[in-house]
């Protein structure tokens, strides 16, 4: 056996091994694991993907989420501003209506004092004449109880009548 | 300038094995001399041996040997090259190793003996004895009855399980225990880290897959031609680690067999020519973006054409030979040293011995860098052949542009 030769022995058994390993090794071993490390990598980047895509939404949602409160502060804000308006218009009509109420009040006050005014003015006319009557009775009495006076003062009317 | 761009694919893709040549050019040349030298030490030592010794009993052998003191070239020789017994050491003149199995077809007949029979060469059995000397040392050869060589008988076949076929069985059990236990782990728990052995091979499987494999033949077509570039990457690999383990069962240099690597580069060879499509075949016929002159009437590029088709294989065979035997036998050569200094004077083999054992720790460093740069150049190659057989090419296109 020298060193630079082709052994036929070796030959052979290198060509039946070499073979037979080229066999089984493709088959049950380079196959499953070349298929394996395909799903892996596969596997591997669809996690990856569908982390980015979670990231994605999640920023996303985040906006949304934003925007929802912004949306929300500023409904907030519309609803304050309206109540406050409600709030003056229903004070502002209250007070018309309490102002108009009042002068109503006062208008039926004023009349009924109008009213109570002058029934006590009547009630004063009607006593005064009802007083002048009773002076006027008691001075009549007191002047006709001699008869010259009677006579002065009926000659007095009667003076006062022939001029009208 | 149309011409230029269209040899520049080719170009581009050639320039990646210029580099990897160029990287092993130096190395290349070291081997070489290595290489030279251990062939002039066996040389030498064969002539010493066959001529005043020729025909003298089987035992003189040793004793020569052992008076002539260390013969480090045939000490290296002896641990790279094939046997019929794995030797595993020799302790106050007896050989301790393993006897294996001899099979022989002689004219049609099968023989099948254990190598044990031949007391380490010393004695013949059924007529058969492993030549000790001569141009035949280290074969089964027949002898007669008087127990001389038969000169005339041809040589009986041998397939016997020698040191390097029983190498290779273990390598491919390994090879087996290790992917199937790991394509099982993969099948069990899939889309999860991986874990234990997984861990080991995964990155070379991705590595193979994706530095060699992808961008050498395309994203397209690479799957194909996975099942095999794994299987040479891990075959030489394991087996280029084995043989720098210093005992059993490894330091069998099984990758530095031409025999073994010979069927690789066969492989790789056959594969590429199968799966050529009809752009590489009119690649090599008819090259395009080359002068028609070349083509006819001498059909010059085509014979190119073919010669480097034939030589692919070839450098592919020799390189992982050259390389794998070269740093088995530096690394031995260091080794040797000190023997060689300790026969002058045993001081000196002593004093030589931490040098030696610096050189061959750094050796064996190299070894382990070369081994799996081996295998990745190996199966680089084999990858870049595919590549070009199954490339589309657009030459026909450029033709065209050419004529109008």
């Amino acid at each position: 056996m020298e060193l630079v030769k082709v052994d036929i022995g070796l030959l052979f058994w290198m060509t039946l091994t070499f073979s037979l390993l080229l066999f089984i090794l493709g088959k049950f071993a380079w196959k499953p694991i070349m298929k394996m490390l395909h799903e892996r990598e596969d596997s591997i980047e669809k996690a990856l993907n569908a982390a980015e895509d979670a990231k994605k939404e999640m920023l996303k949602l985040k906006a949304g989420n934003e925007q929802l409160l912004l949306e929300a502060k500023e409904e907030r804000d519309a609803l304050l501003r309206d109540a406050r308006k409600v709030r003056e218009s229903i004070i502002d009509e209250a007070r018309l209506k309490a102002n108009e109420e009042a002068n109503r009040i006062i208008e039926n006050a004023r009349e009924s004092i109008n009213y109570e005014k002058m029934a006590a003015i009547n009630d004063l006319k009607n006593q005064i004449a009802a007083i002048s009557i009773e002076i006027a009775e008691k001075l009549i009495i007191q002047e006709l109880s001699d008869k010259d006076k009677q006579h002065q003062l009926t000659e007095k009317l009667l003076k006062e009548v022939k001029i009208n | 300038m149309e011409n230029f761009s269209n040899i520049a694919l080719p170009i581009t893709r050639g320039l990646m094995i210029r580099k990897l040549l160029i990287e092993h050019k130096l190395r290349v040349a070291l081997l070489g001399l290595f290489l030279m030298f251990a062939f002039s030490l066996q040389a030498t030592e064969n002539d010493t041996i066959t001529s005043p010794e020729a025909g003298v009993s089987e035992h003189s052998a040793e004793p020569a040997s052992e008076e002539k003191g260390f013969n480090a070239g045939e000490m290296i020789i002896e641990h790279i090259i094939d046997s019929h017994e794995w030797h595993i050491l020799t302790w106050k003149g007896h050989h301790v190793s393993i006897p294996l199995p001899v099979i022989l077809l002689d004219e049609g007949k099968l023989v099948v003996f254990s190598s044990a029979h031949f007391h380490h060469g010393e004695e013949a059995y059924q007529g058969y004895k492993l030549e000790e000397e001569g141009k035949n040392k280290g074969k089964i050869v027949k002898v007669n009855e008087d127990g001389t060589v038969n000169e005339e008988a041809k040589l009986p076949l041998d397939f016997s399980i020698t040191k390097a076929v029983l190498s290779l069985f273990i390598g491919a059990i390994l090879l087996l225990v290790i992917f199937l236990t790991a394509a099982r782990r993969y099948s069990a728990n899939p889309n999860r880290a991986p874990k234990g052995i997984q861990s080991a091979v995964e990155p070379l499987i991705i590595f193979v897959r994706d530095d060699v494999a992808i961008p050498a033949i395309g994203k397209k077509k690479y799957k194909k031609y996975m099942p095999y570039l794994l299987t040479i990457f891990f075959f030489i690999f394991l087996n280029n680690l084995m043989g720098l383990i210093p005992f059993f069962p490894g330091g069998v240099n099984l990758t530095g067999n031409l025999a073994v690597t010979m069927v690789m580069a066969i492989s790789t060879f056959l594969i590429t020519t199968f799966s050529g499509n009809r752009s590489y075949w009119i690649h090599i016929v008819n090259t395009p973006g080359v002068p028609w002159w070349l083509k006819i009437p001498v059909p010059l590029m085509p014979v190119v054409e073919l010669i480097g088709l034939i030589t692919k294989p070839f450098v592919l065979m020799v390189r992982l030979f050259a390389n794998i035997t070269a740093g088995h036998i530096i690394l031995l050569g260091f080794m040797s040293l000190i023997f060689i200094f300790g026969s002058m004077s045993p001081w000196i083999g002593v004093a030589v011995s931490p040098v030696s054992i610096l050189f061959g720790v750094f050796m064996s460093l190299l070894e382990l860098l070369v081994a799996f740069i081996q295998a990745y150049v190996f199966t680089l190659l084999s990858a870049i052949y595919f590549g070009m057989a199954v490339e589309e090419h657009h030459h026909e296109h450029a033709a065209e542009h050419e004529s109008h």
